[in-house]
């Protein structure tokens, strides 16, 4: 009897075992030794590490080349921002009944399916001066070579209207499935009421994709905040186009600054949870279907 | 009434132009991948016609210099270990949580939980520490350890399934004699099919695409996988675009493929993906 009891306390463990094991080794071991070593001088290598206090941190927002990686950031705010406008106005008009609709679907979802490297070498071919994009608008009359990769302002404008082109599509597919998950008699008994495609966008689809909208809006944050592929692939971080990412990167695992590095990372993750939050209060999940 | 014809119209045009927006870069690309470095070096822009359609040496220069068949070969590798990997201990944990009353199975929900909101790019500087004390840098296990352990939301995908499955099955089979690694493999499992679907295309097309990961724990040049090796084409080939258009491409295709077969599939697994 008490073997049988044993054992049945012992069974969910067993199943339990390696994925608890993993999450901890992974996600919980890392979070905590990030966080040790935010405070201390570590270079990553020596066996000696000395606690420096907060010092990582104060360096981490005052010296202003380490903080310019948050202007950059703005860029890809931004661009999310217009990324999730072009997705909700293509999910809304494919929404109704459209000839080649599911072409024009499948087109615009398929960049976020592409792997990011390959997007990357396309995006660096096709900004090449005398490259396809300038092979176009001398199409239209615009003509001469641009550096659109060349410094500053230019190239982060080009680098976050390349993670637009890359990611609007999961938007869009997101938005598309709310808005079809809404019953069809709404539509009807709006119309009937006499309302116009606005109203119906305003009352019927609007209050529809509130839970997916904000969804959306904290991945366009905490992916603004993290955006690393594109601009890595593309520039390398050069000419000021440098994210908090790349620069967390280099700093732990090219100048060896473990310390520092561990406090921008620890930095992130604490905006990017305190984002999250805020959207959970903002907009409470009645799915909370885990407990 | 002709409002209508031309609201509908401009509509049209805005799609067109999108898709124009979405196709015309991969279609330099392709046009690129066709050309000869004569007629790349003749400048004769970059959505001129190939003079030959059927010209793939650039591809052959890629699959071989650019070591692509490696590459697919250790993608491949880490495909079906972090996939398989994920789907059982994804699914014995859903099977766990949702099949069991036991002691701290509210903290074990919560270390989940939370830990679903940690995006792994921040921890990835402490994470590489601990990969490289257990022996796995620069081996293929250490992505595969790493996309199987850090993977919750299949976890999530399997729980809203598992629920579904009416625990009356469990009993039946219980009162037949079964024990719990029988219910879970012959019954939960096998009805789990839909979820097992979905979270092997997301893994798949994640851990196809995932240059970060393989970036960090496997430098050496023959643990290649495809993202990698495709980012050591800009260094050798320098200039040679249309090398580097065909290694593009041939990236790209296998993608195209899956999407055109499965697209049902991949709508529908992203969506549930996101949403969780």
């Amino acid at each position: 009897m008490t073997r049988a009891r044993v054992w049945r306390t012992v069974t969910p463990w067993l199943y339990l075992a390696v994925p608890l094991a993993l999450l901890i080794t992974f996600t919980y071991l890392p979070v905590g030794n990030m966080i040790r070593d935010s405070f201390t001088d570590w270079d990553g290598v020596s066996p000696d590490r000395n606690y420096v206090g907060t010092r990582n941190y104060v360096e981490l927002f005052t010296r202003p080349e380490l903080f310019q990686v948050f202007f950059v950031s703005v860029y890809y705010l931004v661009a999310s921002v217009a990324q999730i406008v072009l997705a909700l106005y293509f999910a809304t008009v494919l929404s109704f009944d459209l000839r080649f609709r599911n072409l024009f679907k499948g087109i615009l979802f398929f960049p976020y399916l592409l792997n990011g490297v390959a997007i990357g070498l396309v995006f660096l071919y096709f900004f090449q001066p005398h490259g396809t994009l300038d092979t176009v608008l001398s199409g239209f009359g615009v003509h001469g070579h641009h550096f659109w990769l060349g410094s500053g302002r230019m190239a982060n404008t080009s680098l976050s209207a390349v993670s637009v082109w890359r990611y609007m599509g999961l938007n869009f597919v997101l938005f598309l499935g709310a808005i079809q998950s809404i019953p069809g008699e709404l539509y009807e008994a709006s119309e009937l009421d006499g309302a116009n495609r606005w109203q119906q966008f305003r009352h019927i689809i609007a209050p529809g994709i509130k839970p997916v909208l904000s969804l959306s809006a904290i991945l366009a944050i905490s992916g603004s905040l993290s955006a690393f592929e594109i601009p890595f692939i593309m520039t390398g971080g050069a000419a000021g186009t440098q994210t908090f990412v790349i620069q967390t990167v280099k700093l732990a695992f090219e100048f060896n600054k473990m310390g520092l590095a561990s406090a921008a990372a620890v930095a992130l993750l604490v905006i990017i949870l305190l984002v999250t939050w805020l959207q959970r209060i903002v907009v409470p999940d009645e799915r909370n279907d885990l407990v | 009434m002709s409002g209508k014809v031309l609201l509908r119209t401009l509509v049209y045009v805005s799609l067109v132009l999108a898709c124009a927006v979405v196709l015309l870069p991969l279609l330099a690309v392709f046009l690129t991948s066709l050309k000869t470095s004569q007629e790349m070096s003749r400048g004769s822009g970059a959505l001129s016609l190939p003079h030959d359609w059927l010209n793939y040496h650039n591809y052959v220069t890629a699959f071989r210099a650019g070591k692509m068949l490696r590459a697919f070969w250790n993608t491949a590798f880490i495909l079906v270990f972090s996939i398989g990997g994920t789907v059982l201990i994804g699914s014995m944990a859903a099977f766990a949580i949702d099949r069991f009353h036991f002691r701290l199975r509210r903290l074990v929900i919560a270390l989940f939980l939370i830990g679903s909101l940690v995006p792994s790019v921040t921890t990835q500087v402490a994470t590489f520490k601990i990969v490289n004390n257990f022996g796995l840098f620069d081996s293929r296990w250490a992505p595969i350890v790493l996309y199987m352990g850090t993977d919750i939301v299949s976890i999530y995908i399997f729980l809203q399934f598992i629920r579904g499955i009416p625990v009356s099955l469990d009993e039946a089979a219980r009162i037949d004699g079964a024990n719990t690694w029988t219910i879970y493999w012959r019954i939960i499992l096998p009805l789990l099919k839909p979820a097992i679907a979905t979270v092997v295309i997301i893994k798949g097309i994640t851990v196809y695409n995932d240059f970060y990961i393989p970036f960090l724990y496997m430098p050496s040049e023959n643990l290649g996988t495809i993202s990698t090796s495709l980012f050591r084409f800009k260094g050798p080939f320098g200039a040679h675009w249309e090398d580097i258009s065909a290694g593009a491409i041939l990236v790209m295709v296998p993608t195209l493929v899956v999407f055109l077969f499965l697209q049902r599939f991949i709508y529908n697994g992203f969506t549930r993906g996101a949403t969780k």
